[in-house]
């Protein structure tokens, strides 16, 4: 029997576990928090179809239960070598694993609001990110906002730390766009009086049943997309916020008065997928994300052989890429395997 | 609004600012706009702080304002500039104190020009030395005046007679604080504090014992913008913009606003009394103006110098209501006496010169 260790206990992490053992193999998954699931802790409901993440997160969890995988919840990789096509294992909690191979599944992090400043994240009271608004939208969430009120008027601002040179990220972090719709749309249906406005460069409608979301968010909900990107946001004395743009297709600039403001944060290698690249001495691309061996076939590998990639560690993925992509790797070191 | 996530904001910009040992260059229009500002600085740091601070009287205008208004091309600039260096090289100084905005702006867009392109540099140093001779070193550290103040803000503070206190009521005093475009929008991380929410005048306020408003449209231009001013036809929008302002922080009730700009505290203050006329408009309390100070005279004031020496008559707004409420005690009568004490007369209009 082989064994194969997981760096990472997210969504990519238990689902590789899951097929690999499916496959017959031995799999060790060392994940650094607690609690197993990743950022799918994050989130109260999944586009496109509002499938509450709880499902998703407690499918991979009883597949843990069902199958006969090892965890290492709340340890950390310390090193990888390899040596005669082993590898040895050495984590945080004083374990040695050996192994045949290595999956990096370690995930990507939020990108820190804070960094644009001129959104004031962390210092006007109501601004928030995507991730806090999902926790406001769980059923016992709280959406109201100063003095117990309810928010009358709400924009949201995308591409926060996405396709932003200021911010050092220039590539696209692919699902803020439709996360941005989708929550807007589950805000107008708690709060059917507000008003809606979404700010965007692009609306990238990438994936199935995105385009139609989009349109829906439109003709049924009557949410209002602006395409300019917010210069600043300030608060007043009620604690709203003046915001200023342009708006670009109707080239001229825009005041306004928001009750709230959600910044839709990017995705970001992070410092666990950086910590795996030089633990396991592979490669990252220029934006930080994990460098695979080539961009078609060999998206599950990286460039040193024996170990493989899985999920957002390589580039911005939703929740069902993120699934496929694992699924993928089990199978690509699965076939690696059989031929050592 | 959480100060906790402002104070993040600070650490994260904190700069270098020299602790003695300075050459000072000074604003072309502020001695005109504030005439006592730049004296109140050398005495503080003089007299009160034991600082060595040495001006030249030979060195020159940046030229910012014409290189702003596409007058003075960038090579003529950075000779200009070149010159002021070669001036403090002499004189045996490396560290420069700048006392406008716009000149801080120039002197540092021009130093990280030279070091992104060397060739630049090399370029300057043969133009002064065929046009004057001189050579020169570049600084090794640039401060705004309003950096040198803050970092002694707290000893300012201790050794001063007044507080930012409303003494009759034990209050901290409502201040806005403006701080001109050029001081961080250019380079954030020259500017102690960063862009978007600048640490430098607050910490003076807040080690003076005020509190600091916070308001809407607290980044916005206060209406001198070259073009807006120096084009005759333009100066609406200047005005508009100022107003723009007032109308934001009046809510919030303001005792005073203080700037770290040449431009700012001059349009802040003469703005009011243009819209007064214009409107009958005011926006501090009894229908007067809200006082608009620069960080040298509220420094003086903290320390107790005599407003009238400072050239506080000079401001357009009355700046008494804060002297009230400060408590600080002053002649009413000898506003406009001269440094004989005899009166030399009374703002009159005399016609607006258009």
């Amino acid at each position: 029997m082989k064994h194969i260790v997981i760096i990472g206990g997210g969504i990519a992490g238990i689902e590789t576990a899951s097929a690999l053992t499916d496959a017959g193999h031995w799999v060790t998954v060392i994940e650094k928090e607690a609690e197993l699931g990743g950022k799918l802790n994050k989130w109260s409901y999944l586009f496109p179809d509002y499938t509450p993440a709880d499902k998703v997160k407690n499918d991979l969890l009883s597949k843990c239960r069902e199958k006969d995988f090892s965890i290492l919840s709340k340890t950390e990789v310390r090193t990888i070598q390899r040596t005669n096509g082993k590898f040895y294992v050495e984590t945080s909690g004083e374990q040695k694993l050996e192994a045949d191979a290595v999956v990096v599944a370690t995930g990507y992090e939020l990108f820190d609001a804070r960094r644009k400043e001129e959104y004031g994240y962390k210092i006007y009271d109501h601004v928030v990110t995507s991730a806090d608004l999902e926790q406001m939208l769980l059923p016992d969430g709280d959406l109201t906002v100063a003095e117990g009120k309810t928010p009358k008027r709400i924009a949201f601002v995308h591409c926060v730390g996405s396709r932003d040179e200021k911010s050092g990220n220039h590539y696209c972090s692919k699902v803020c766009c439709i996360t941005g719709v989708k929550q807007a749309i589950e805000l107008k249906k708690r709060l059917p009086e507000a008003e809606i406005y979404c700010f965007y460069m692009d609306l990238r409608m990438y994936g199935k049943h995105f385009e139609e979301i989009y349109r829906e968010a439109q003709e049924k909900y009557d949410i209002q997309f602006i395409r300019g990107r917010l210069s600043e946001a300030s608060e007043k004395i009620d604690k709203s916020l003046l915001i200023k743009a342009e708006d670009t297709l109707a080239g001229r600039p825009l005041k306004m008065n928001v009750d709230l403001l959600v910044l839709l944060v990017g995705m970001e290698a992070g410092k666990g997928t950086a910590s795996a690249a030089t633990t396991c001495g592979i490669g990252c691309e220029s934006s930080g994300f994990l460098k695979t061996a080539d961009s078609f076939l060999q998206s599950n590998f990286s460039e040193k052989e024996g170990v493989f990639l899985a999920g957002s560690c390589t580039a911005p993925m939703s929740v069902n890429d993120t699934i496929v992509h694992a699924r993928s790797a089990a199978m690509e070191v699965n076939n690696w395997l059989k031929k050592q | 609004m959480k100060k906790e996530g402002k104070a993040q904001v600070w650490q994260d910009y904190q700069k270098e600012i020299a602790d003695d040992h300075y050459f000072y260059v000074r604003s072309c229009i502020r001695q005109n706009f504030f005439p006592g500002s730049e004296q109140t600085f050398l005495k503080i740091l003089r007299s009160e702080l034991n600082k060595d601070i040495y001006e030249n009287p030979h060195h020159t205008s940046c030229s910012g304002i014409g290189y702003h208004s596409d007058i003075v091309p960038f090579e003529t600039i950075q000779t200009i500039v070149a010159r002021q260096f070669a001036l403090m090289t002499e004189a045996g100084y490396r560290n420069l104190a700048v006392s406008c905005i716009t000149s801080f702006g120039i002197y540092n867009e021009i130093i990280e020009t030279w070091k992104e392109f060397p060739s630049e540099l090399a370029k300057v140093r043969g133009f002064l030395k065929e046009a004057t001779g001189r050579e020169f070193e570049v600084p090794q550290n640039v401060a705004h005046a309003s950096d040198i103040v803050y970092k002694f803000r707290e000893k300012i503070g201790e050794i001063g007679k007044y507080k930012l206190v409303n003494h009759k009521t034990g209050e901290p005093l409502k201040i806005v604080e403006h701080i001109g475009c050029h001081y961080a929008k250019m380079f954030p991380s020259k500017g102690v504090g960063g862009a978007e929410f600048p640490h430098v005048l607050v910490g003076m306020i807040e080690a003076w014992g005020g509190e600091v408003i916070d308001y809407p449209e607290r980044r916005h231009c206060c209406g001198f913008g070259f073009r807006q001013y120096l084009v005759m036809s333009n100066r609406g929008y200047s005005v508009s913009n100022s107003r723009k302002k007032f109308e934001s922080m009046q809510p919030y009730k303001p005792d005073a606003i203080v700037s770290n700009c040449p431009g700012c505290p001059m349009f802040l203050d003469r703005w009011q009394y243009v819209i007064n006329e214009m409107e009958g408009k005011t926006y501090g309390e009894n229908g007067q103006g809200i006082p608009v100070l620069t960080y040298e005279e509220m420094a003086g004031l903290v320390m107790g110098y005599n407003p009238w020496d400072m050239g506080i008559q000079m401001h357009q707004t009355n700046v008494e209501p804060l002297l009230d409420k400060m408590g600080i005690e002053y002649s009413p009568e000898l506003k406009y006496a001269g440094t004989d004490g005899k009166i030399i007369g009374h703002p009159a209009m005399i016609g607006c010169g258009c």
